[in-house]
């Protein structure tokens, strides 16, 4: 699957002005991959989804949809459709003209473009919708008019601005699950950009992590959380909490680093070399420190620290643990398992936590 | 919820006031008059209809008629198609000062309409710039004589007058049109040209149908142009409703006639919007 790029950025680049937008993308997608541009705002993420629709040129480097370059290709040629962000549905047309929009030199008479449209208004689940103005439809129905309108085309690669960031949360999380069985569905490659990183887990195959213009990471979901490769990877995708900790040695594949807080811990080598004395982030999830409320036996890979300032999330509580030696509170998530309503913790209670060791990821420091 | 009400219209009173008095009633006098007969320096107060049958059995006042609402629809094309380009470059080429721009397109506007209508006689008469000019070129040999006192004078002058008032609403129609939508209908496989037709324009078309009613309805009932600029062949009905109301000294069928071309223009303009929502409809 790998050997089969859909999208293959080459050492792409684009500036507007003094500002590099985006700085030497080079990286391929799938054909078949939902594939996410996640990042903050500024990070280069639409440039580059703009770049591959059409309506940006790259300044050097060159974009190749299905192993054509598309330089000199203007966007009503290129095999890709977009998913605006406002979703810029024709206000002037009906919602079987704005689907049948793309279609008029499809070749289709009538007939087979109507059932066309009737397939496609199915599979979008609007079926009745046909004759409803662009101002009757709600935010969700929009959504689902500038999807048909783009999939109709069958185009090589869907690409999707922001998809989801205009709709309240309920719907946009039955919006995610039907964007997934609809693109295995299809069968499309889809490309989203997205600022919301819970958005970018849920749905893709893939994610590039963007910050400044430049791509600092590629990988599944999964990897991203649990074996970022970048203190920004690590911060950004989910929370984390950062220890100060320096490489004592590395032998019999363990590797032995003296920290802050954390006193010295010892933990298997990962593929990344790190030399005697380098400086690294020692790292962990909120999640997987457990906090136990009684002195711990084993005073191993334990913490001792106070609750401080706490938040009650329904499913979770977040607790933040001043730990003595340390400026900055160690962020604590807690399953709200038990049915109770007195999961806030006191606030100055003696807080003990606990990690294994195989739940730390090592960053360089710089 | 009644006295709620009676706030309204007393915040409305107002302007209801200057309507009734500023619209309202002159309406309502051009009517009556129209009924009455002028006898030399007076009106015979009774109803009758003759001036409505002098105006249907005198061919000329028809004829005329006519002739201004067609010349007005030359003047109304030809200034929408000359305003949209316009329109069009500030709305979506100019990037900065697009107020700047707007301002400059009202400048002649900051002067008085004769000299404005005046202007236009100094470049299109027989010693004027054009003919000066061509004939200092040696393009000429002799003054072109068609370019003044004839219909065609009459439809450039008017619409250079009235050109701010369809650049205007055509900007603003055009900048309101969102850009994504542009965006779309390339994405969606459309190039420049059919983006332009099939989204730009249906989408710009409120603001075109304003500028059209703008300077159709006013340009119809001109006189000032047509006595200057022309000529015999280029009188309109503004005029011949002027010398009624002056020296033929026939205020009543100046009234009748005023109505006739009031209706004649009405029925003009539902069927011209009747029929551009027609287009509308044709292009969804």
């Amino acid at each position: 699957m790998s050997q089969d790029p859909i999208i293959s950025f080459q050492n792409v680049s684009k500036s507007f002005g003094e500002v590099k937008a985006v700085d030497g993308a080079n990286f391929e997608i799938n054909r078949g991959e939902f594939f996410a541009l996640l990042g903050p705002s500024g990070c280069g993420k639409t440039t580059l989804l703009r770049m591959v629709a059409g309506f940006e040129t790259p300044n050097s480097g060159e974009v190749y949809i299905d192993g054509q370059p598309m330089s000199a290709t203007p966007p009503n040629h290129r095999p890709v459709n977009m998913v605006f962000q406002n979703y810029a549905i024709f206000p002037h047309m009906d919602v079987r003209g704005n689907i049948a929009f793309g279609m008029r030199k499809s070749g289709l008479s009538k007939s087979e473009l109507d059932k066309r449209i009737d397939e496609t208004l199915e599979l979008i689940k609007l079926q009745g919708y046909g004759k409803r103005g662009a101002d009757e439809l709600s935010g969700g129905q929009r959504q689902r008019v500038a999807l048909a309108r783009a999939l109709i085309k069958h185009p090589k690669v869907l690409l999707l601005d922001e998809p989801l960031g205009a709709l309240d949360k309920k719907l946009r999380e039955q919006m995610q699950i039907e964007l997934r069985q609809l693109q295995q569905q299809v069968g499309i490659t889809f490309l989203f950009v997205t600022h919301d990183q819970e958005e970018a887990l849920t749905l893709s195959d893939r994610i590039a992590v963007m910050t400044e213009g430049h791509v600092k990471e590629i990988a599944s979901p999964a990897q991203l959380y649990e074996n970022p490769k970048s203190r920004f990877v690590a911060d950004f995708i989910g929370s984390m909490n950062f220890f100060q900790g320096e490489v004592i040695d590395l032998n019999n594949k363990q590797l032995s680093i003296s920290t802050d807080v954390l006193g010295e811990i010892s933990v298997p080598a990962s593929d990344s070399d790190y030399a005697s004395k380098s400086p690294v982030w020692v790292a962990i999830r909120p999640e997987k420190l457990q906090p136990v409320f009684s002195a711990p036996d084993d005073s191993s890979n334990v913490i001792e620290g106070e609750i401080g300032p706490s938040a009650y999330l329904g499913d979770r509580s977040h607790f933040y643990v001043h730990i003595e030696k340390r400026e900055e509170p160690v962020l604590v998530a807690l399953q709200n398992l038990e049915r109770s309503s007195d999961l806030h913790r006191n606030p100055f209670q003696k807080v003990w936590l606990k990690w294994s060791n195989a739940s730390l990821v090592v960053l360089p420091r710089n | 919820m009644k006295s709620e009400s009676l706030r309204g219209y007393s915040l409305l009173s107002p302007t209801l006031l200057a309507m009734v008095l500023g619209l309202a009633m002159p309406l309502v006098v051009l009517i009556t008059l129209s009924f009455w007969i002028q006898d030399y320096l007076d009106f015979i107060r009774t109803f009758s209809l003759k001036n409505y049958t002098d105006f249907f059995q005198k061919p000329i006042y028809i004829k005329i008629l006519f002739k201004s609402i067609r010349m007005s629809g030359l003047v109304t094309i030809a200034t929408v198609l000359l305003a949209y380009p316009m329109a069009y470059f500030i709305a979506f080429r100019v990037k900065h000062n697009k107020l700047v721009w707007l301002i400059l397109i009202t400048v002649p506007f900051w002067t008085s309409y004769l000299l404005r209508v005046f202007a236009w006689k100094i470049m299109l008469g027989y010693n004027g710039v054009i003919n000066s000019g061509l004939l200092s070129l040696g393009i000429l040999s002799e003054p072109l004589e068609f370019l003044l006192y004839n219909p065609t004078s009459v439809v450039i002058t008017l619409a250079h007058a009235w050109a701010a008032f369809a650049i205007l609403p055509i900007y603003v129609s055009l900048e309101k049109i969102d850009r994504s939508l542009l965006e779309a209908s390339r994405d969606l496989g459309e190039n420049v040209f059919m983006t332009f037709m099939r989204v730009t324009l249906p989408l710009s078309l409120p603001g075109v149908i304003a500028a059209s009613l703008l300077v159709f309805i006013p340009t119809v009932g001109d006189y000032v142009t047509p006595a200057l600029v022309g000529g015999p062949r280029g009188i309109m009905i503004g005029n011949i409703i002027q010398s009624m109301f002056g020296k033929a000294l026939n205020w009543p069928l100046g009234a009748a006639i005023s109505v006739m071309s009031m209706i004649t223009v009405t029925l003009m303009v539902c069927l011209f919007i009747w029929g551009t929502h027609n287009f509308r409809k044709r292009v969804a």
